[in-house]
Order: C-alpha cells, then sequence, then structure tokens
C-alpha cells in the first residue's frame, strides 16, 4: 500500500499540500465551503511547529498573513467569496509591499452573502485586480483534488520567488470532495532565493522598513514602473492543459470543476463523433491566450463553460480572433452544468 | 569632555515631518530612549500605523513596518507569533487604533499577545486635517464637527484603555501625558514598563499618552498642554488602569 496515497477532501488536501511545501503560518475565519481548512490548520500546525491562528476577522487574518510574512515565514490564509472580499485590503497592501503569501478562495455563489453552493463567479475579482491600485497577482485553478495539493505546493514558490501574494481559486464543490490523492514530496518548481529583505531584527546590518506608501514626488510612479517589470515576468508563467484540441471543430473553454465536467462531455461527443476538444487554463493569471488563440482560431465554434453569467468568456473573446464564433453557457448562483447538459450544448452548436 | 545629552542610536539622525509642538516627536524619543536602555535594537521590530506616524521607519532606527489602517495589532501579532524573542510594539493614533481598527486592538488585548502598544491620543485625526475622532471631547471643534462635537449626533469619546482593561488578557495598562517634565519622566517610565513586560514575557502592555496637536487645535504649543491638562485630562484620567505585571511575573516563574 502507498502510504503517500489518502482519500482525502479537497479542503485538506489544500491544507496537507501547504504543510508539505513549509507553509507554517495559518490565518483565518470561520465561512462554509472551507471550514475544514482552518479545521486542518488548527491540528497539523502545531505538530510541525508552526503557527494557528483563528482570527477575530477576515481583515485580521489577511493582515497577520502580512505580519507573518515580513518575518519570512511561509504564510498563508484561507476564505470564500465574501470573505475573500474583505481580503482585499491585506491583498492590495502585500502586492504593493511585495509580500509574498498564499490566499485560497473556495468559491461560493454571490453577490452578497450568496449561498454554500459551488461556484466560480470571483473570476473578475481573482483575475482583473480584487484590491485597489495597479497590482496583477497569479491565480491557479486546479480541476482535481491531486492538482490542487500540486498547485498549492506551486503557490508558495511562485509567491516567493517573485514576492508576490498569489490566489488559488477553487470552489466549493472541489473544496468538499473527496478523492484519493497521492501526495508527491515537495520540490520547488522555482528557485528558492534567500528572503534578504525580511524585519526579524537589524542585528549586524541597517535597518529595514517594509511600506506602501510613497508620497515623494515620483516615487510612487517609480514603484509602480518597477511592479510592471516584475509583472512582465510573472506573466510568462502560463499554464493550461489542453484535451483532444488539435482537430476539434469545437473548443470547450473552461477551468477548475468545469474544467473537469467538460472533459466528461468531450468524451460523450467524441463518442458520437464529434470532434470536441478542450482548453482549460490552469493559471487565471496570467492567462494562456496563446493556446486559447491558436485553437480557438483553428475550431469553427467555441463554447465557453462557466459556473457565473459569463466572465472568463471576456479573454477568450480577447484571445480568439473572430469573436462571434465565441459562446457562452454558464449556471450562476451555485448551479452547476452536468456533463449531459454541456454535452447537448455542444450537439446544438455544431449542428 | 563627557556628552551629558545624546540622540539615542534608536532614532534616525533625521529632521521629523511632525509639526511644531506634536507629541509624537517627543513620544519616539521616549521609545527610543528606553530601547537603548533595554539593549534591545537589535531585536526590535516597531509597527506603523497610518496617520501621523505612517513614516516612522524613517525616524526609528530600527526595522519597522507599516500597517494598513488600524491592522498594526494583528500584523504584530503574527510578527510576534512567528519571531517570540523579537520584541514587537505598535504605534498607533486615535483614528488608528479606537475607529478603524477597535476589532484588532481588542483581540489582539484578549488574546494577551506578548507585545506592547503604544497609543498616541491627540482627540483628532491628525495627518487628515483634524476631523473628528472617536476620542473628540463633547463639544471639541474640529473640521467634521464645526460648531463643536454634539455627543447626541456623534456619540461619546471613547476611553480605550478602560475598555481594554476589563479584559482578562491584558496585563498592564496606563493613562499618561506630556504636560510637563514631570509626567515626560512618567511617560517614560510607563513605556520602558511596557517594553520590559515583553522581555520577561509578561504579556499585552498597552500604554496611552495624551498628546497635543497644536496645529490642528488652532493653538501655541503651549497652549496645547494647557489643553491636554484642563480639557483633556479631567475626561481621559491620568494613571495606572490595570497592572498585574507582578502576578504575571511570578506565574511566568520570570
Amino acid at each position: 500500500m502507498n502510504k503517500n496515497k489518502r482519500l482525502i477532501s479537497g479542503n485538506e488536501a489544500i491544507a496537507e499540500a501547504a504543510i508539505m511545501a513549509g507553509c507554517r503560518f495559518y490565518a483565518g475565519y470561520p465561512i462554509t465551503p472551507q471550514n475544514q481548512i482552518p479545521e486542518y490548520m488548527s491540528w497539523r500546525m502545531p505538530e510541525v511547529n508552526g503557527v494557528f491562528l483563528q482570527a477575530e476577522s477576515e481583515l485580521a487574518a489577511i493582515n497577520m498573513v502580512f505580519g507573518a510574512s515580513l518575518t519570512g515565514t511561509r504564510a498563508m490564509t484561507s476564505s470564500s467569496s465574501p470573505g475573500i472580499s474583505l481580503k482585499q485590503e491585506g491583498i492590495s497592501y502585500m502586492a504593493g509591499c511585495e509580500l509574498p503569501g498564499v490566499i485560497v478562495n473556495i468559491q461560493r455563489g454571490g453577490p452578497g452573502l450568496g449561498n454554500i453552493q459551488g461556484s466560480q463567479a470571483d473570476y473578475f475579482q481573482a483575475t482583473k485586480g480584487g484590491g485597489h491600485g495597479d497590482y496583477r497577482m497569479p491565480v491557479l485553478a486546479p480541476s482535481t483534488i491531486p492538482e490542487a495539493a500540486e498547485l498549492m505546493m506551486a503557490a508558495f514558490d511562485y509567491a516567493d520567488f517573485y514576492r508576490t501574494p498569489v490566489l488559488l481559486l477553487s470552489d466549493g464543490i472541489l473544496g468538499q470532495m473527496m478523492e484519493a490523492v497521492e501526495f508527491k514530496e515537495y520540490k520547488p518548481i522555482k528557485k528558492l532565493v534567500k528572503k534578504d529583505w525580511i524585519l526579524d531584527g537589524a542585528r549586524n546590518r541597517v535597518p529595514r522598513s517594509i511600506f506602501s506608501l510613497m508620497t515623494a514626488p515620483g516615487a510612487l510612479e517609480k514603484h509602480n514602473w518597477k511592479l510592471l517589470e516584475k509583472f512582465s515576468k510573472m506573466e510568462k508563467e502560463v499554464l493550461s492543459e489542453t484535451y483532444l484540441a488539435e482537430d476539434a471543430e469545437i473548443l470547450v473553454c473552461a477551468y477548475g470543476i468545469m474544467g473537469r465536467i467538460g472533459k466528461a462531455a468531450i468524451q460523450m461527443a467524441r463518442k458520437e463523433g464529434i470532434k470536441a476538444g478542450l482548453f482549460r487554463p490552469i493559471t487565471l493569471w496570467p492567462f494562456d491566450s496563446k493556446t486559447a488563440s491558436l485553437y480557438g482560431s483553428k475550431a469553427k465554434k467555441v463554447l465557453v463553460v462557466e459556473q457565473n453569467l459569463g466572465q472568463m468568456v471576456e479573454d477568450i473573446k480577447l484571445a480568439v480572433e473572430d469573436s462571434k464564433k465565441v459562446f457562452f453557457h454558464g449556471r450562476p448562483g451555485g448551479g452547476v452544468a452536468s456533463k449531459e447538459d454541456l454535452f447537448e450544448k455542444i450537439k446544438e452548436l455544431i449542428k | 569632555m563627557k556628552p551629558v545629552y545624546l540622540k539615542p542610536e534608536s532614532l534616525k539622525d533625521v529632521v521629523t515631518s511632525y509639526c511644531p509642538g506634536c507629541g509624537h516627536g517627543l513620544v519616539h524619543r521616549l521609545i527610543a530612549e528606553v530601547i537603548d536602555e533595554l539593549k534591545v535594537r537589535e531585536k526590535t521590530i516597531g509597527i506603523a500605523p497610518v496617520g501621523c506616524a505612517v513614516y516612522a521607519y524613517d525616524y526609528f532606527n530600527f526595522d519597522v513596518a507599516e500597517a494598513p489602517h488600524g491592522r498594526p495589532p494583528a500584523v504584530a501579532t503574527a510578527i510576534k507569533r512567528c519571531l517570540p524573542d523579537r520584541i514587537v510594539f505598535t504605534y498607533q493614533g486615535d483614528g488608528d487604533l479606537a475607529s478603524i481598527g477597535t476589532n484588532e486592538i481588542i483581540h489582539a488585548a484578549n488574546r494577551g499577545e506578548n507585545i506592547t502598544v503604544i497609543f498616541i491620543n491627540n482627540a483628532n485625526y491628525g495627518m487628515t486635517g483634524g476631523q473628528m475622532a472617536p476620542t473628540t471631547l463633547p463639544g471639541m471643534r474640529t473640521t467634521t464637527t464645526q460648531k463643536g462635537r454634539d455627543s447626541k449626533l456623534h456619540g461619546f469619546p471613547l476611553r480605550v484603555s478602560e475598555l481594554l482593561a476589563t479584559l482578562e488578557g491584558t496585563v498592564y495598562i496606563e493613562r499618561v501625558s506630556l504636560i510637563d517634565p514631570a509626567n515626560v519622566i512618567k511617560t517614560k517610565k510607563a513605556i520602558k514598563k511596557a517594553f520590559s513586560n515583553q522581555l520577561t514575557g509578561t504579556g499585552f502592555s498597552f500604554v496611552e499618552v495624551l498628546s497635543p496637536c497644536p496645529v490642528n487645535w488652532g493653538l501655541k504649543p503651549l497652549e496645547a498642554l494647557k489643553f491636554v491638562k484642563d480639557q483633556m485630562i479631567p475626561y481621559f484620567k491620568l494613571g495606572i488602569l490595570k497592572d498585574k505585571t507582578e502576578e504575571m511575573k511570578k506565574e511566568k516563574g520570570a
């Protein structure tokens, strides 16, 4: 028996992967459907001499991550949509201060308090800013639990390498469901650079400071130009998966859990002789427009499937030259399209 | 010749952006003297607020981070939990601590975080030009209470020290002022105790300093000190509100 193989929920797999990647600080606040993450961390962190804090609010939690991060500790928080809105303050400050950290969003239906069903309604918030100010943030979107574990480990490497907050964008379905996961040993995917910027007391060195207020004339503009240089490097870290896309006449574009359901629908279509294929972005920012464009342009029709009213479809339209052939199918508010629904949609479009 | 009065090593040799007669410069100096005396400059991490003291990292000669508005206690909590042997303190004004950051200060205090908090109460929002703060006195004129603070509309000045003293997690809470040399010496003593408690792991220590803000109050520096004495102190009584230091030391075996 492989002792690294465990039947585990998405939320717990994400938490364990973080521990394996050396995360030693977690702060969070209860909100469904992500509660298994803080619950798991509450007993697991002390086992590895890490810090678990149940914060008084989402604001406090992200600011605790801010504080832990500036000591050089790998730190994370997790929440679900309404809580992620509250964390935007800290995310913007971390982007401004160039502090690494990982934020997990187990999305639920919105707007407002919404519901506790899985959803993909926070795509815009995740990929187009979220917090105030001119910043970019890597967004990773797993479609299976093993992939969630893998991306969670990678998230810490991206965060440290680029000194940036990184968002793992998942959803209530993936968070709550269970799957067999074979945890691979953590191997950094980026070179781990020495953190020579942390605040740990100015012993035998000049004092350091970490701040985001820059009021001297031109100082902030200079800082923003410097950040742009970094964002341009981050932009090269695109990840995506294609499935039977080479000869696809209809290209299904979906991410996260919908990517997985989309794949099942494509298998149904192929059995009926319909040339369907999949483009599944894994990084939502940076967005793999090149691959979307390559297969989207070749296909006769492009079907974007999301658990929302249509958000990623805008990025697909930007990538595919003829946006008139881009169609959208979405279920908002916690609704989930089944593989049969998508198969019907594919058949309808290919007629 | 032996110099009798030097700039503390914990202060950088720079000109601050504080207004003439402001209390911040004085409190910065007292903190710097205390950190020098305790010989902890090389293991101190300060947290600056949003407000007039936002630039504290330009003035203090040790590691300083600037936190989002009101969040220094959350940031300090995490730093101290990650690096328990460092000296971690927050420096916050009344807008930062008593308004937008009430949640963070109450919970950090209630968890009994082993940190030091220096709270500057000058009864208004200094940095943004003198708006009403939660600590603005009844009848006091500010840019958002131009006819004076009306308690029927705006409620009453918040006594944060009294509030925190009710929490089990707090160890030492004292309110002090800068109205004359004797009180400045008392303030330094309080700050020193609040930092010393961290060295012995005694727990959450909090010093509220009633501080003059002559420019926003529309007063000359000496008149501002008189205002603190005659108007603020009657409402915000000076003294020790809570002191479990000895009890906690015994408990810790310190």
